[in-house]
């Protein structure tokens, strides 16, 4: 069990926790969130948002009831944390460009700590948040609300590409990978709901070129064209 | 001095607690959290003879209390069970309990062939994989075979029969709460062989989205678990129990010690814990340490002093 040390209220349903501990967890692999005790049944699958020895970070949307009790966690109230969990991105090679969409920003956050220098490319679709934070990790911050942040990314000046975000963005860049020089190796992130996160239920299940695959341990980070999106 | 051990079909279970088919994989990913080996059982992953890719689409929905799930019986294939899961399965120490599922009834015979062939061949070596089938004549998540047979005592006699002509392993039949007279088709199963009766199977139930006018699940309905269950399934288990002669593999919505000790004294031998598992990755140890505890509060020594006793 984690104590909470913040929980704040960054943007319309948008809020970022932090809890106390030295936790582990790599690029783009997410933990499994619980503060609550039988209901909702299920724990909540969320990405690493920042860490260091002292505490964890998690921006979350609420959306539903698991996030709507997250939102109302308070100092010092405790919360269940069991990961970290997925696969996460690789080390990236050559420039590289971060693309978020919407609540997708969150695990990118961490990928720009790590790295000296990527390009960051950020939309909202009607306010933006945290541009102060990903300032302080790039000189090249790139934010577009109300648009198509894809729209606004040149692929073929990138060796390495991580996008995250919802699923329609993700299937408009392997669309826009697809249709570039492929010269970058293009890896987006997926969200997905989850029922145990360690690959054992089924129910995160995703359509790739080779068959079915599971968002919680083979993903939730997947190369861009081995994805089929369906809709 | 407290005594947890169970039997069932002659097969001695360390205690009660049993992972559900479909909610616990082949064992590898829970073992990695804790050590598999405290528990009674685990069922495997519902296997098919041929390997299945499961549903399209959302695949799970919380409702109030419960769980909707459409995975719709995403397998490797009994093959592959046997070629890359037995080699660990023959290491725990533990009951070990294969579910299978069919499309057709020889589907159900060539899975349980195979199996029951695959432990002639280890047994010659002086090892054992697979201690039991579950067969799986309930699945709600399939369009063919699956609740099909579960729902008419005729069809699932033809199952039962021919299942049990080609194992000699211990068999369970996991039942349906659609089964248009469960009290029948489980003295059916009885009658054609069967060591015990596996029950109950998850609920249909359905999720509609108002917006879209439509079901969430591709497949329209989909299998409802969890605790918004358990009281149906505890009298299913009750009503059966007193019917049959054979042991009975309770399950449905249980979450605590107390749930297990419910499911014991309406007649079930062991117990099957399935979606708490998400609820609680060592659902496993939480609910051994708790059964402990309960029986030491209340003076129970072994669970036969309380089984059947409603």
């Amino acid at each position: 069990m984690g104590k909470v040390v913040s929980n704040v209220q960054v943007a319309e349903q948008v809020y970022l926790l932090r809890v106390e501990g030295n936790y582990e967890g790599s690029m783009g692999q997410f933990y499994m969130l619980r503060a609550w005790g039988h209901y909702p049944l299920l724990s909540r699958p969320i990405s690493i948002f920042n860490k260091d020895d002292e505490s964890i970070e998690f921006l979350y949307q609420v959306v539903g009831e698991g996030t709507t009790l997250l939102a109302s966690l308070r100092p010092e109230d405790t919360i269940q944390l069991d990961g970290p969990y997925g696969n996460g991105f690789p080390i990236p090679e050559g420039r590289v460009a971060l693309i978020g969409g919407g609540i997708g920003i969150a695990p990118l956050y961490y990928v720009a700590q790590q790295m000296t220098h990527t390009d960051i490319y950020l939309g909202f679709s009607k306010e933006a948040y945290l541009q102060d934070a990903f300032r302080e990790v790039t000189s090249s911050l790139h934010i577009n609300v109300g648009g198509y942040i894809v729209d606004d990314v040149d692929f073929e000046q990138y060796d390495t590409i991580m996008a995250c975000g919802p699923h329609m963005m993700m299937r408009a860049v392997q669309t826009k990978y697809l249709q570039s020089n492929r010269q970058a190796k293009v890896y987006i992130s997926l969200e997905n709901r989850m029922a145990c996160g360690i690959g054992a239920c089924l129910v995160c299940s995703v359509s790739c070129l080779d068959g079915r695959k599971k968002a919680c341990t083979d993903g939730p980070v997947f190369e861009a064209q081995e994805v089929t999106f369906h809709d | 001095m407290i005594d947890l051990t169970c039997s069932v079909a002659g097969i001695s279970f360390k205690n009660p607690i049993v992972m559900a088919s479909g909610t616990f994989g082949f064992g590898r990913e829970y073992g990695k959290i804790y050590d598999i080996s405290k528990l009674g059982g685990i069922s495997g992953k519902g296997l098919t003879l041929h390997p299945k890719a499961g549903n399209e689409g959302l695949r799970v929905y919380e409702t109030p209390s419960g769980m909707l799930n459409s995975v719709g019986l995403e397998n490797p294939g009994v093959p592959y069970f046997l070629e890359h899961e037995c080699s660990e399965w023959e290491t725990l120490d533990t009951v070990r309990i294969a579910n299978l599922g069919g499309n057709t009834l020889d589907d159900y015979v060539q899975g349980a062939m195979l199996i029951q062939q695959d432990h002639d061949r280890r047994q010659t070596l002086g090892r054992q994989a697979v201690d039991m089938i579950e067969l799986n004549i309930s699945c709600p998540n399939v369009k063919e075979g699956g609740i099909a047979y579960g729902v008419k005592t005729s069809a699932a006699r033809e199952v039962v029969r021919s299942v049990r002509e080609a194992t000699k392993l211990p068999l369970t039949v996991k039942l349906s709460p659609s089964a248009e007279d469960l009290v029948e088709m489980a003295v059916m199963c009885q009658e054609e062989g069967g060591d015990a009766i596996s029950l109950i199977n998850t609920i249909s139930g359905m999720k509609i989205d108002v917006r879209r006018r439509a079901s969430v699940f591709n497949n329209m309905y989909a299998g409802l678990s969890g605790p918004a269950i358990k009281p149906i399934a505890l009298r299913m288990v009750h009503q059966v129990a007193k019917h049959v002669d054979i042991p009975i593999i309770g399950m449905g919505g249980i979450t605590s010690a107390t749930d297990i000790i419910e499911f014991i004294m309406a007649g079930a031998s062991v117990v099957q814990v399935g979606t708490y598992n998400f609820m609680n990755l060592r659902a496993g140890e939480h609910l051994i340490d708790g059964l402990i505890q309960f029986m030491q509060e209340e003076n129970i020594n072994n669970l036969d002093e309380i089984r059947g006793i409603l």
